[in-house]
C-alpha cells in the first residue's frame, strides 16, 4: 500500500480534531496551548502534503512560516502563563473569569 | 445709482446684525443710536433714488446675483426701483426712521432694548426686499420675512402671561404672535399657489416679463392667479375673514404697532395689488370683488372701533378700515389713488400710534380710555399730534386724509358704484366719530386717571421732535397730490375722472366733509365732558355687545376651527403618535435592548466558553459556505 495524499489529509484531520477537542474540553491554560499547537501542526501537515502533491513550494513555505510563528507565539504565551500563574496561583480557566460582561 | 439701491437695502440689515451682536446684553444706548442712524441713511438713499427717478423718469434695476438655477428655471436676485417702489421705499424708511428714534424713548427702560432694535431693523430690511424685488419670488421672501419679524415683535414680551383685563379677552403676546403668524400662513399658501400658477404658465417670475405676457393666458387662468394672489394680500392686510389677528397684534410694543401694523407691513397687500395692476386691470370682476370686500371691511372695522375702550385697538380697527379704503380704490382700478392713500395713511396712522404710545407711557400702560381724560393739560404736544393725526384720519381740509380719502370717494362715484360710494361715505362719518371719540376721551373731560394714582407726564423732547416729520407730512402731504399723480402715473395707469364727476367734485367734497364734521360734533357732545360708563347699557344693549365682541367672530373661530383642530391634534397625539409611531420606534429600541441583554450572557469571562462559541461560529460559517457551494 502506498501512502497517498488522502492518508496525510486524514492524519491532518484527525490531529486537528484532537486539537479541537482539547481546546473545547481542557480547562487548563497550558493544556490549551498544547491543543492549539496540535491544531497548527495538523495544518502544517496538510500544507506540506498538498504542496508536494501539486508540486508547488508555497505550501511548504507556509508551513515553515507557521512553525516560526508558532514558536514565537509559544515563547510569548508561556511567559504570560507564568505571570498569570504567579499572580493568581492557578491556570484553571473556570477560576480566571474576571472579564465578565 | 446702483449704490444707492444697495445702501437703501442693506443699511437696515447691517443695523439689525449690529444690534443682534448685543441682543443678550443689557441695554446699550449706542445700539439704539447706531440703528437709528443706519435707518436714516437708508431713508436718505431712498429719497435720493426718489429724486433721481423723478428727474430721469426711468427705473433703476440691479441684479445682485444668480439665485435659483435649475433646469430651465433661472431666477435672479434682482431689484428694481421704479416710481411705485420709490414711493414705498420712502414711506417705509421715513416711518421706520421716526419709529427707530422714537423707540429709543419708548423702550428706554426695557431690559431687551438691544434685541428690540435688532428685530425692528430686520423688519425694515425684509420690507425693503418686499418692495424692491423685481420678481414674485423675491417679493415672497420679503413677504415671509416681514411675517417672521412681525411674529418676533408682537411676541416681544413673550414671557408675559395672559392678563385678564376688563376691556379685552385675555390674550398673551405670544398667543397673539402665533395667531398672526398662523393666519398669515393660511393666506401665504394662497399666494404661493398664485406664484406657482404664474411660473407654470409663463416660465418666469420677473414682473416685467410676467406682465408683458399676460395676454397669452386664458381669462380663467388670469382670474385664478388674481384670486390666489389676492388671498395672500388678504392675510397680510388683515382683510375679512382673516382680520382678527390685527387687533390682537396690539399686544406688541406700541412702536411696533405704529411701524408694522399701521404704516408698512399691513399695506403690503395693497402694494401687491398695485404692483400687479396689469393683471388686475384685465380681470375687472376680481377687481370689483376686491373693491366690495374692501368696502365691507371699511365699515365692518369702523363699526368695531365705535365702541372699543382700548386705546390701541381703536386705532387698529381704524387701520383695518383704512386698508379697506385702499383695497376699494385699488379694486376699482384707481391704483395711484390707493397708493396715495397708502402713503398718507402711513404718515398719520403712525403718528397716531406713536402718540398713543406717549399716552400709554404717561398712564403706565393703562389702555382703557374710560380711565384717562383731561390729559391735554399735561400732554400738550401729544394732544396736538394726535389731534392732527385724527383730523387727517377724519379727512378734514387741509390735512392729508382729506385729499386721499376724497379721491377714493370720487373714484367710487366715478365708477358708478354708488353702493360702494355710499358705504365709504358713511364710513367716513364713522371714522371721524371714533377718531374724535378717542381724542375727547383721552384728552378732554374729567381727569379720571386720579383713581389709578398715576401722574401723567409728557414724553421726552427728542421723542416729540422725532414725531414732528410725521405731523408735518400729515398736515401738508395732501398738497403734493398733483406732483404725486404726475410722478406715479408714469408707471401706474392714469385714472381720469369723467366730466360728470368733475362737476360733482364740489358737492362730493362738501357732503363728505359734512358727514365727517357731523361725526366729530357728535363725538364732542357725547364724550368731551361728564363721561361715565353706562354699565346697564353695556350689559343690555345687543348692538353694543355685538360690536364689542367683534361680531363674535373670534369666538366663532375658536369654536369652529381652534377647538376641533385641538381635538384632532389630541387624537393625532394620543392615538396616532403615541400608539403607532412612538410605539413602533420604542418597539425597535426595546427589541435591541432585549437582544443585548440576552446576548450579554455570552460574555461570562470564561475563555473556555468563548472558545466554544468561536468554534460554533466557525462551524456555522463553514456549513453555510459549503451549502452555498453545493447549491451552486
Amino acid at each position: 500500500m502506498t501512502i497517498g495524499l488522502s492518508h496525510y489529509l486524514i492524519l491532518s484531520a484527525i490531529l486537528f480534531s484532537v486539537g479541537l477537542a482539547g481546546v473545547l474540553r481542557r480547562k487548563n491554560l497550558l493544556m490549551l496551548f498544547f491543543a492549539t499547537e496540535i491544531m497548527l501542526n495538523a495544518a502544517n501537515i496538510a500544507f506540506a502534503a498538498i504542496s508536494v502533491h501539486i508540486g508547488d513550494l508555497s505550501g511548504q513555505m507556509f508551513a515553515l512560516f507557521i512553525i516560526a510563528i508558532a514558536a514565537s507565539e509559544v515563547a510569548v504565551g508561556l511567559g504570560l502563563l507564568i505571570l498569570i500563574y504567579k499572580k493568581y496561583g492557578t491556570l484553571d480557566l473556570d477560576n480566571l473569569s474576571i472579564m465578565k460582561g | 445709482m446702483e449704490n444707492y439701491v444697495y445702501i437703501a437695502l442693506f443699511a437696515p440689515l447691517v443695523s439689525s446684525l449690529f444690534a443682534a451682536l448685543f441682543a443678550q446684553k443689557p441695554k446699550i444706548q449706542l445700539v439704539g443710536i447706531v440703528t437709528s442712524v443706519l435707518i436714516i441713511v437708508s431713508l436718505l438713499a431712498s429719497l435720493t433714488l426718489l429724486l433721481h427717478i423723478e428727474e430721469t423718469g426711468k427705473a433703476v434695476s440691479v441684479t445682485l446675483m444668480d439665485w435659483i438655477q435649475a433646469g430651465d428655471m433661472d431666477i435672479k436676485f434682482g431689484f428694481t426701483v421704479d416710481q411705485v417702489t420709490a414711493v414705498m421705499m420712502s414711506v417705509v424708511t421715513l416711518v421706520s426712521s421716526v419709529v427707530h428714534v422714537y423707540s429709543n424713548y419708548y423702550m428706554e427702560s426695557d431690559r431687551s432694548f438691544n434685541r428690540f432694535f435688532s428685530y425692528l431693523s430686520a423688519f425694515v430690511f425684509s420690507m425693503m426686499i418686499l418692495v424692491m424685488s423685481d420678481n414674485f419670488l423675491g417679493l415672497f421672501i420679503g413677504w415671509e420675512g416681514v411675517g417672521v419679524c412681525s411674529w418676533l415683535l408682537i411676541g416681544f414680551w413673550y414671557d408675559k402671561k395672559d392678563v385678564t383685563r376688563d376691556i379685552n379677552p385675555s390674550i398673551s403676546p405670544s398667543w397673539a404672535a402665533n395667531e398672526a403668524f398662523i393666519m398669515n400662513r393660511i393666506a401665504d399658501l394662497g399666494m404661493l399657489v398664485g406664484i406657482f400658477m404664474i411660473y407654470w404658465n409663463l416660465g418666469t417670475l420677473k414682473y416685467s416679463e410676467v406682465f408683458a405676457h399676460l395676454d397669452t393666458l386664458s381669462h380663467g387662468m388670469l382670474v385664478g392667479i388674481g384670486i390666489a394672489l389676492f388671498i395672500g394680500a388678504m392675510g397680510k392686510s388683515a382683510q375679512f375673514p382673516l382680520h382678527t389677528w390685527l387687533a390682537d397684534a396690539m399686544e406688541g410694543p406700541t412702536p411696533v404697532s405704529a411701524l408694522i401694523h399701521a404704516a408698512t407691513m399691513v399695506t403690503a397687500g395693497v402694494y401687491l395689488v398695485i404692483r400687479a395692476n396689469p393683471l388686475y386691470s384685465q380681470i375687472p370682476e376680481v377687481g370689483y370683488f376686491i373693491a366690495v370686500l374692501g368696502t365691507f371691511v371699511a365699515i365692518f372695522a369702523a363699526s368695531m372701533a365705535l365702541v372699543n375702550r382700548d386705546l390701541k385697538r381703536v386705532i387698529a380697527y381704524s387701520t383695518l378700515s383704512q386698508l379697506g379704503y385702499m383695497f376699494a380704490a385699488a379694486g376699482l382700478g384707481a391704483y395711484w389713488v390707493a397708493l396715495f392713500h397708502l402713503a398718507a395713511h402711513a404718515f398719520f396712522k403712525a403718528l397716531l400710534f406713536v402718540g398713543a404710545g406717549n399716552v400709554m407711557h404717561a398712564m403706565h400702560d393703562e389702555l382703557d380710555m374710560f380711565k384717562m381724560g383731561g390729559l391735554k393739560k399735561q400732554m400738550k404736544w401729544t394732544f396736538l399730534y394726535m389731534g392732527v393725526a385724527s383730523l387727517a384720519l377724519s379727512g378734514i381740509y387741509p390735512f392729508a386724509g382729506f385729499f386721499s380719502k376724497d379721491t377714493i370717494l370720487e373714484a367710487a362715484f366715478n365708477e358708478h358704484t354708488y353702493g360702494i360710494w355710499f358705504v365709504l361715505w358713511f364710513t367716513a362719518g364713522l371714522t371721524a366719530f371714533y377718531s374724535f371719540r378717542q381724542v375727547f376721551m383721552v384728552f378732554f373731560g374729567d381727569e379720571r386717571y386720579h383713581e389709578l394714582g398715576v401722574h401723567p407726564h409728557e414724553a421726552k423732547p427728542y421723542a416729540l421732535w422725532a414725531m414732528a416729520p410725521l405731523a408735518v407730512l400729515a398736515l401738508i402731504f395732501g398738497f403734493f397730490k398733483e406732483d404725486f399723480v404726475e410722478f406715479v402715473t408714469k408707471f401706474l395707469p392714469a385714472y381720469e375722472m369723467s366730466e360728470h364727476t368733475e362737476h360733482m367734485v364740489w358737492i362730493l367734497t362738501i357732503v363728505t366733509t359734512a358727514i365727517a364734521l357731523t361725526g366729530i360734533i357728535i363725538a364732542y357732545f357725547k364724550y368731551s365732558k361728564g363721561l361715565k360708563r353706562n354699565l346697564e347699557f353695556e350689559k343690555k344693549n345687543k348692538v353694543y355687545n355685538l360690536l364689542i365682541n367683534q361680531y363674535y367672530i373670534p369666538i366663532l373661530y375658536e369654536k369652529t376651527f381652534s377647538k376641533p383642530y385641538k381635538e384632532l391634534s389630541e387624537i393625532a397625539w394620543k392615538e396616532i403618535d403615541m400608539e403607532i409611531v412612538d410605539a413602533g420606534v420604542d418597539g425597535i429600541a426595546k427589541a435591541v435592548k432585549v437582544m443585548g441583554d440576552e446576548s450579554r450572557k455570552m460574555q461570562n469571562g470564561n475563555l473556555s466558553s468563548y472558545l466554544k462559541w468561536m468554534v460554533a461560529g466557525f462551524i456555522i460559517v463553514t456549513v453555510v459556505s459549503l451549502l452555498t457551494v453545493v447549491i451552486k
